[in-house]
């Protein structure tokens, strides 16, 4: 296969059950190198769940998920090498509360990619330069702010050197005014031509930064395209209702 | 006048404290002071006891508990994980060797290990300390098991797949992010169970003790039928509160620090 060719991500006919709770019905969708895809939609829509299923967080039922172009649903895949290539940041940050800030960083940049401790501090230190947070790396978690914290959390995925990153609802937990510095960060990481895969409440980031917005409803993607065009004159129905909820906020 | 309820209260509490101390008076009064301090505080004997009390009984106490805790501690841990498998035959298993030696009263386990498994297997566990401490260790495992089992599923699901999204195996964020932060909550419940094995060293006279294995509750026994006197007794009680309070203050004192670093 042509891994210049392969979209980074590619969901095929993806679905996941839960019982008898179908939350995925079929979703196709290509992410290329260098995009960034936001997800938006009502809460139970199966955005969150979609993007669990990319790094198989959760295990879906059916379909294909290619990464690369290689199927990380087949039996052999080594989904722990493959973990290394996505990083993912969480609603709740999910920093590692018994880790300072340098070891939350430092930890999975020794045990798992084997770097050697002055190679995992420097990359460290150089990607909590990137979120504007050096001078708390010897910190302890549960003493930064919320959205400091986030940040953290983002610092740890990008040690990994990821190819690409998820955020699963990155600043719905945050109180209003610390939202602004966790998008900032992730807007500049975009910027730097990082391949994104973003579920968000903010349609604000979404209309600014995303290359492509995909409106999902009841497990299906019911509208994707440019941010201008799905935010400003979207075709569905669905689509337009849940726009004006979001803005009558 | 009608009392205030907090005036009330405040009377309530007094009339408490007055009848506490009427009753401690009588205590102190009723007693035979002198008949008490002949029996249970007899300075010579108590005196006899020493270094042997502290370099024979209390020594071989500490080695029995910290050989029992360390081997219950990986018995309960590996106890633990197989609860929490996926594989139902290891959750069986598990479970049953929990009710198991956690129903058993601990001398049974005790003289199951010393004296039916060599009958049965014709196999001794080798060691001065080695029946004794791991008879100790099975029971311990047992009820650690569950203490550590609930330790690690206090730690939110959201651990593991941060550690599992950075690319580690389940293994490895078990041993590096799960179970650290598990033994942080059951810090407090640990330190019972190590104070619980600590006292039920006494319990292992049932195997036969030598000159070597004596440890302190049998070595107080022995002197009391020595001497006809009391006084060794007190003396073992207080030398096991010489291991068991600082033993506690320690770890309280580790738990507050923890907790300092941890919430801010």
């Amino acid at each position: 296969m042509n891994q210049a060719a392969s979209p980074a991500i590619e969901l095929i006919a993806l679905e996941k059950r839960f019982g008898p709770l179908q939350v995925l019905k079929g979703i196709d969708l290509a992410i290329a190198s260098g995009e960034v895809v936001c997800l938006i939609g009502p809460s139970g829509s199966g955005k969150s769940t979609l993007l669990r299923c990319v790094n198989r967080l959760e295990q879906p039922t059916g379909g294909r998920i290619l990464i690369d172009g290689e199927n990380i649903c087949a039996p052999d895949c080594d989904l722990d090498r493959v973990r290394t290539k996505i990083g993912m940041v969480f609603q709740h940050f999910n920093l590692f509360p018994h880790l300072s800030v340098l070891d939350n960083l430092m930890i999975a940049q020794c045990k798992v990619l084997k770097r050697n401790r002055a190679e995992a501090e420097s990359k460290a230190r150089a990607v909590l330069e990137r979120v504007g947070l050096l001078d708390k790396i010897h910190e302890y978690p549960a003493r930064l702010s919320g959205g400091q914290q986030q940040r953290v959390a983002i610092a740890r995925a990008l040690a990994m050197d990821p190819e690409m990153m998820l955020f699963d609802e990155a600043t719905s937990a945050l109180d209003p005014e610390l939202v602004g510095e966790v998008l900032n960060v992730m807007r500049a990481l975009a910027e730097d031509g990082m391949t994104m895969m973003v579920v968000t409440h903010e349609m604000g980031f979404a209309r600014r930064v995303a290359d492509r917005v995909v409106f999902m409803d009841g497990g299906v993607i019911v509208e994707a395209g440019h941010p201008d065009r799905v935010l400003g004159e979207p075709r569905q129905e669905r689509t337009r209702r849940f726009l004006q909820r979001v803005s009558d906020r | 006048m009608p009392l205030t309820r907090r005036q009330r209260a405040a009377l309530i509490r007094y009339a408490i404290y007055a009848v506490t101390l009427a009753l401690l008076a009588w205590v102190a009064l009723a007693t035979d002071w002198a008949r008490l301090q002949e029996s249970f505080f007899d300075w010579q004997i108590f005196r006899s006891l020493f270094p042997d009390i502290l370099v024979r009984a209390a020594r071989n106490t500490l080695i029995f508990t910290f050989f029992g805790f360390s081997g219950g501690l990986a018995i309960g841990l590996v106890l633990a994980l197989m609860r929490l498998s996926p594989v139902r035959p290891y959750r069986w298993a598990a479970a049953l060797y929990i009710e198991i030696f956690r129903g058993l009263p601990a001398l049974i386990t005790i003289v199951l290990i010393g004296f039916v498994l060599p009958i049965a297997l014709q196999v001794r566990v080798p060691g001065t300390y080695g029946p004794g401490s791991l008879a100790l260790a099975i029971v311990t495992g047992a009820y650690l098991a569950e203490t550590i089992r609930a330790g690690i599923e206090a730690v939110p699901r959201g651990q593991m797949e941060a550690a599992r999204s950075l690319g580690m195996s389940h293994a490895r964020a078990m041993v590096s992010i799960v179970i650290p932060q598990a033994f942080r909550v059951i810090l407090p419940p640990l330190t019972n169970e190590l104070v619980l094995l600590l006292k039920d060293t006494s319990l292992l006279f049932v195997l036969g003790t030598t000159d070597q294995t004596i440890e302190l509750a049998k070595f107080g026994r022995d002197a009391v039928a020595d001497t006809f006197n009391g006084t060794p007794l007190v003396a073992v009680a207080l030398t096991y509160l010489a291991i068991t309070l600082p033993l506690t203050r320690a770890v309280a004192w580790l738990e507050r620090r923890q907790k300092r670093a941890v919430r801010g």
